[in-house]
């Protein structure tokens, strides 16, 4: 019985943002795409969700924004992964904010912005290409 | 792509309690890459030595919630805590939803517990595959109790029986009468029943059933007589909380049980044989495929059951005989 490897994904919202429809719509779309999801919730610190994609091991980190702390968050989000030499896993973003924000994020050191609108195919084939490569 | 370690150096932080090497072992044998048994080799001997608690029930009854306050019981303990927390995978895409992680939050910062959520990938009986090797790992890497918590489970899902030293079956009001309590399966794995969210109406007669029915069954004099716990596991106010301290008590007069009458050889021994069974299971399935690999033989047989010219019986003793024991 060989078996395939499967992308681990953990899907979280960091800060006082008490939105997680678009987190759980998400979530629920990579697991209907064959993905392991591990959905941390909302109110999280960026040291719990960098120490549980740790111990879960996670390929990939999705974060969901949509009240407005997307550059706040982010950053620290960042520095945490450093710190724990935990920087080599796909740290992508979505939810809704400006879109001339998106440079700046990337420039923050996300992988790939998904703004709302976004195609689901669009989000799984990015995963897919750089978790398998 | 991930960076690649050699697999002893990474037992050997392992063994010193490194998170992350645990992290990527548990990978590794998770989805059964080459190393695996070689890692298993190397982790062995460093356990057997930790406390496992397995913990089961039906989906939303509360078992995550539960798990959350006893970690936080072990840890005033002093204790390094190891939590499993298993969930179903999709039958159709092979994904999860794996949400027990977000019940246990309170020790998120706690470097003294360490969580691993798993994917059933369609093994049944309430784990996965992996949670065997899993809990070999947590207890190599220093941890000295180990929570299994299994997937929601139904009546019949009672594997944790054969890892767990303490199992707890966790029940809520309104889950059926002392006819539901008194069937095989589950209720009967249960060294401890907790009857959780015993804030509800209907609990005193959902305690009444469940006692009433654990009376019903034979036990001998000096056996562990399962007994039933009720708590509330979650609760706005902390006051608000009940039977927590109750329950934490039972499980260590529970384990204090096993010590002293020996019964802990038993479940070691039950464990070692079930695991050693899997793992035969696993590889004989594994050696009679590579066998029949290219010879175009599996197509073969399978088309031949199909059209009823032989059945999967002695299709199976055929093969056993070719490919198993060749010359005999």
């Amino acid at each position: 019985m060989v078996m395939k490897k499967r992308i681990k994904v953990l899907v979280t919202k960091v800060g006082l943002d008490g939105h997680d429809r678009g987190a759980k719509v998400v979530s629920s779309l990579l697991k209907e795409a064959g993905m392991e999801v591990i959905y941390l919730g909302m109110f999280q610190r960026p040291e719990s969700i960098v120490k549980a994609a740790i111990d879960e091991d996670v390929d990939v980190i999705g974060l969901s924004y949509l009240s407005g702390e997307h550059l706040i968050f982010t950053p620290k989000i960042v520095d945490e992964m450093k710190k724990n030499n935990f920087d080599d896993v796909l740290l992508i973003a979505g939810g809704t904010f400006p879109a001339e924000d998106i440079p700046t994020m990337e420039e923050m050191g996300i992988d790939k912005v998904f703004r709302a609108g976004s195609l689901t195919k669009s989000i799984v084939d990015y995963i897919k290409d750089h978790v398998e490569e | 792509m991930k960076k690649k370690l050699n697999t002893s150096e990474m037992v050997n932080r392992l063994l010193a309690g490194d998170r992350r090497s645990a992290a990527r072992l548990i990978t590794l044998v998770e989805n059964e890459m080459d190393d695996h048994h070689e890692v298993m080799s190397l982790v062995y001997p460093h356990t057997g030595q930790a406390m496992i608690l397995g913990i089961t029930g039906a989906g939303g009854t509360g078992k995550s919630t539960l798990t959350d306050h006893l970690i936080g019981k072990f840890r005033e303990q002093g204790k390094k805590v190891g939590v499993v927390v298993v969930d179903p995978s999709s039958p159709f895409s092979g994904g999860a939803f794996l949400g027990d992680r977000i019940r246990l939050q309170s020790h998120s910062q706690d470097d003294g517990v360490y969580i691993r959520s798993l994917a059933s990938r369609g093994y049944l009986g309430g784990l996965s595959r992996a949670t065997y090797d899993v809990i070999r790992i947590m207890e190599a890497m220093g941890n000295e109790v180990v929570i299994v918590e299994t997937l929601g489970a139904g009546q019949d899902e009672v594997d944790v029986i054969h890892i767990a030293h303490t199992c707890l079956v966790v029940v809520t009001p309104g889950m059926g009468d002392d006819i539901q309590a008194m069937k095989a399966g589950i209720m009967e794995i249960a060294d401890i029943i907790v009857l959780n969210k015993a804030d509800l109406d209907g609990a005193d007669r959902s305690l009444r059933h469940l006692q009433g029915a654990l009376t019903v069954g034979s036990f001998e004099e000096g056996e562990w007589m399962p007994r039933v716990v009720p708590t509330v596991s979650a609760a706005n106010k902390p006051e608000d909380l009940q039977g927590i301290d109750e329950l934490t008590v039972t499980i260590a007069e529970h384990q204090a049980y096993l010590r002293k009458t020996r019964a802990i050889e038993r479940v070691r021994y039950n464990r070692v044989e079930q695991e050693l069974g899997l793992i035969f299971k696993d590889e004989l399935q594994k050696i009679i495929f590579k066998g029949l690999k290219g010879t175009g033989k599996k197509r073969e047989y399978i088309e031949s059951i199909i059209e009823q010219r032989k059945d999967p019986y002695s299709v199976v003793e055929e093969v056993l005989n070719t490919y198993l024991l060749p010359g005999e």
